[in-house]
Order: C-alpha cells, then structure tokens, then sequence
C-alpha cells in the first residue's frame, strides 16, 4: 500500500512555489530598503560635499569661513588617534586571545572572562567615554590628549579584536597543533610557528574593523571633552587635539547653510578612509585565507 | 603483495632468537597501565612489550582503546584535560610519566604519524625542516642534507624533488602522508608512533606506505594502530589485540592470524564482530 498520494501531491505543488517565490521577493525587499536608504545617503552627501572637497580642503586649518575652512587638524587628529590605538589593541588583544585560546585551563574564571569579554562588545560607547573621563582624564591626570583619548578608543574597541583573534586561532586545525607538539615543539615554539601564520589573516581583518571602528566613533570623545574647533596641530601623544567625527559634528552643527556642505565634504574624506580600511581587510583576508 | 608477506615469515622464525634476549631489546615497557578520560576507564591493566626494529600492530574495534594508548606512549593524550593515569610506561627504561621527564625530550625520540595527513599549509621543504628548526638546527648545509634524507626515507624524494618549494598541499592524500612521514624522520627519531595512518588513504597510498614500514622497520621501532586486519597480518612482527579498554592478547602476528589463545580474538579476526 503507498502512503503517499502523489495526485495530492501534485495538486498542491503551486502554491508551494507560490509561497516560495512570495518569501524570495521579501526578502529581496528588505535587502533593498537598505541599499535605497544608503544610495539616498550617498547620493547627498557626494552632491553636497565634492564642490568642497580639493586638495586645499585637505590642507586647510579649520575656519569661521566657510570658503577656508579645512579638514587639516581632524585628518592628522584621527591619525594621531590610529598611532595610540592600533598598537595598544594589537598587542592587548592579540595577547589576551593567545592566552584565553592556547594557555588557559578551561575553568570557571575562564569562562566569565569570556562571557565578559563578549558583553564589554555590547557596552555603548558613551560608558566608556565615562570611564576614559574618570580614569585617563581626570585620574590619571592625561587631561584631553590624543593618549588619553586613545587608551579610550582602546577599550572600546579591544573586545572586538579579542574576539575575531581569538576565533581565527579557534579556527586553526588541532591537527597542526598535534603535529607540531608531535615533535617535541613546546606551546610557544608552536604559537608563534604554525598557530599565528594561520590565524594572522583573521586577527588582521579583525584588527582593522576595529580600527575602522574607532575611527568613527564620536560619542566617547564627546564625553572626554574633546575641542571642537582647534586650529593647531598635536605635536604629541600629550597634546590636544580633535578628529574627523568632531569636525563634522562642529560643522554640522553650525547655523550656516555652507558648513553643512563643507561637513559633506568631511564624511566623504571619512567614508573615504573606512572604505580604504575594509577593503584592505577584505584584501587580506583573500589573499591569506587558506584551505585546511 | 606477495613479497609483503614473504618477509614476515623469516621475522616470524627469528622471533625465537628474541625470547632469549634480555630487556635492552625492549623500546617500551608498559607496566600495569590505567587511564581515565574524566570517570571513564578507558585503559585497564595494560602490560605490553614494544620490541626494537619490529612493527607492532595494535587491533580492535572502535573504543577499544588502541588510540588512546598509542597517544600515551609519547604522552599526546595529555592534550586531552581530564586525563588521569596510573602505572608505568617506561621508554628505554625511564618512565616517561616522571615529573622530571620532558614530554619534549620524549617526542625527539618519539615521532608520530596521524590518522589524517597534516602537513603544515608551508612549502614541502618547510615541513621537513620544521622539527630540526625547532631544536635548533639553523645550518643551511645540514638543513638540506635532512630534507633529502628523510624524503629519500619515506620515498618521496623522486616525486618531489624539483618542487620542493611548493606548497605541501598541493600533493596527493598519498604524497601529503608520506610527507608527514618524512616530517616524522627528520628528527630522526627512535619510535614511528603510526594511528592508523592509512584510513584516510586510497589502496595503491596505502600499499605505498605499508612497502615503506617495511622499509623503516630496519632502522626504527614502529607501533601503528589499525582498522584493518589484513594490513597487520601483512606488515607487523607482533599484533596486541585491544577490546574494551584491555590487552586480551599480544603475541607473533603468525600466531595470532593462525592459532589465537582467547576466543575473543579469534571472533574479531575471523569478523564474528567488530
């Protein structure tokens, strides 16, 4: 005796693609609302910005004029910025991935660092421009320099590279390890050997969404205090300085309809820069990643 | 294959001349071993021999504990947390589970071959001069002198050769393992611990290297753990039977193919189960 029917069957085959194709064009939908919405950014933003955006705009010290007004001290600010946090999170991060994935027993303690480690992610930024205020700031005595601001930055952005570093040593096959071990390497000699060649591209692109990241944030440094116009330059880690965020949030903020075009001109050097960054990312990642 | 058996039937004669010989002989001695994975017994009462310049197989089912006790012998199981022993292993009269024994000083004499060929994602010449560079060995000279030798070692020389800056995965399941061979030799070790180093192989990689354990067995002590019955009847001197955790029986290949004591022996090679 069959059990199945296959008239019925056949009989309620179209709705079932109609179902099917009624899910695709959803989703397809929502897809698309995303991209509208950031085509429409774009799009505004380029039209508004590029009269502004030239050489001298990139070269200029902010100004009350419009006409004059650059991106200088924001653009050397923001990389100043990248000075401090790039090697503080790299050595921090990778250091504390190496530890938590290849040294650390598998206890307790272990694992509420980790649960703590991917919850400091989700903490909003402006808690740790509070912290960066009390402690670097304030306690410490940094006042509202680019080390103050970067140590900051570091914190907020640390978990991220934790995380993606310690995902891509996770992600490195036990069997290297095994062999590596097989003849007689120690647990150093088979970190720095098989494990961290393996895992470099994903601690990379790791590394650099979280600078991408610290790049475009502004609220901590709101809180930190910030200036918002500076017409000079740090000379160094102890001085003040601003960077591309807190220019374009001066900008926008000005009563003048033509700082807002000039504000345009200064996401598009930012976007600029992040695009750069990911891509290199990505670049990496594809021209390390490898087949096990 | 017949010339794979041949050989094994003068090893078998020559056996009597072993059971005079005194304990220097011996590679390993395995006394009254126990492990625990957690509150698991996984290893219960072993004592067994490993005899110099012989292959001994180790058979039995899946769980049996073969694996495990191969992975004890260059202390390898102790990757595994929770792991608990008792009891001796003693290499060349030492016991390896001694405080003061470097797990790293064992595995230079120890090498080991795994189950799944795990070349390292670097150039061939890479992979055999990994062990020699992690104990130091930076002379250019020397270094090239090791990848020749040990790729003659594991027959792979004349396949690779003229390529020995490509990378090691490039080559065949086949090549990958005899590379991992090759790797094992050039620390130019005293033991080839073998987990079942040909189950992820294609019958003519396989006969490749089962022709190379014969050929190795002249200058090292070799244990490889098996699924395959044939192939210990083919290639080892003696065979230890694992069931359950326990050695049931170890003895001559011959004697345990044609005439085993325990009847549980007899069931798993004559396939009544396993």
């Amino acid at each position: 005796m069959k059990l199945i029917n296959h008239d019925q069957v056949l009989k309620k085959m179209s709705p079932r693609k109609w179902k099917n194709s009624v899910f695709k064009g959803l989703f397809m939908l929502a897809t698309a609302f995303a991209l509208v919405v950031l085509a429409i950014l774009l799009y505004r933003i380029i039209t508004q910005g590029i009269g502004y955006l030239d050489w001298q705009f990139l070269q200029s010290l902010p100004s009350r004029d419009p006409e004059q007004a650059g991106i200088k001290t924001a653009l050397i600010g923001t990389i100043w910025l990248m000075g401090v946090v790039a090697p503080v999170t790299l050595i921090l991060g990778v250091g504390t991935a190496i530890y938590l994935e290849e040294y650390a027993s598998k206890n307790k303690f272990t694992s509420l660092i980790q649960i703590n480690i991917s919850n400091l992610a989700g903490v909003p930024s402006i808690v740790f421009g509070l912290l960066g205020l009390t402690v670097f700031v304030r306690a410490l005595t940094l006042g509202t320099s680019v080390l103050a601001a970067g140590l900051t930055m570091s914190l907020l952005v640390l978990p991220i590279i934790i995380v993606a570093s310690q995902e891509a040593i996770r992600s490195v096959p036990m069997e290297l390890r095994e062999a590596s071990f097989g003849m007689g390497a120690n647990k150093w000699q088979t970190i720095v050997r098989v494990v961290m060649p393996a895992a470099l591209p994903g601690i990379l692109t790791g590394a650099i969404l979280a600078l991408s990241r610290a790049i475009g944030e502004t609220a901590p440094l709101v809180v930190l205090g910030l200036p918002l116009f500076l017409a000079f330059l740090p000379q160094s880690v102890f001085d003040m300085f601003t960077v591309l965020p807190m220019q374009i949030y001066n900008w926008t903020s000005r009563p003048q309809e033509e700082f807002h075009a000039v504000a345009a001109g200064g996401i598009i050097v930012l976007l600029v820069m992040l695009i750069v960054m990911n891509s290199i990312a990505v670049l990496i990642r594809n021209k390390f990643q490898k087949r096990y | 294959m017949s010339t794979l058996v041949a050989p094994k039937k003068e090893a078998a004669d020559s056996l009597d001349n072993y059971k005079n010989l005194n304990d220097n002989n011996k590679v390993y001695q395995t006394k009254e071993l126990n492990l625990w994975y957690g509150s698991n017994h996984a290893l219960k009462q072993i004592n067994l021999d490993i005899y110099e310049n012989e292959v001994t197989a180790i058979i039995g089912p899946s769980g049996c504990g073969k694996s495990t006790y191969i992975k004890a012998l260059n202390r390898m199981i102790e990757m595994v947390p929770s792991v608990k022993t008792s009891g001796e292993i003693q290499y060349r009269g030492r016991n390896i589970f001694d405080k003061r024994y470097g797990v790293e000083e064992l595995r230079t004499k120890v090498g080991m071959v795994f189950q799944k060929p795990n070349p390292f994602p670097k150039s061939i010449y890479e992979n055999v001069v990994y062990g020699p560079r992690i104990h130091g060995i930076r002379d250019k000279k020397v270094l090239n002198q090791i990848v020749e030798k040990s790729l003659k070692g594991a027959a792979l020389w004349d396949e690779v050769k003229d390529r020995l800056q490509d990378n090691a995965y490039g080559l065949s399941g086949g090549q990958q393992q005899r590379l991992c061979i090759a790797r094992c030799l050039a620390i130019e070790p005293d033991v080839i611990l073998m987990d079942e180093p040909t189950s992820a192989l294609d019958p003519i990689s396989t006969l490749k290297v089962e022709e190379l354990v014969q050929v190795l067995k002249k200058e090292y002590s070799i244990i490889i753990v098996t699924h395959n019955m044939q192939q210990a009847a083919r290639i080892s001197d003696r065979t230890a039977f694992f069931l359950n955790g326990e050695v049931v029986e170890f003895a001559e290949t011959d004697k345990i193919f044609s005439n085993p004591t325990d009847k549980r022996t007899e069931d798993y090679i004559t396939g009544r189960f396993g």
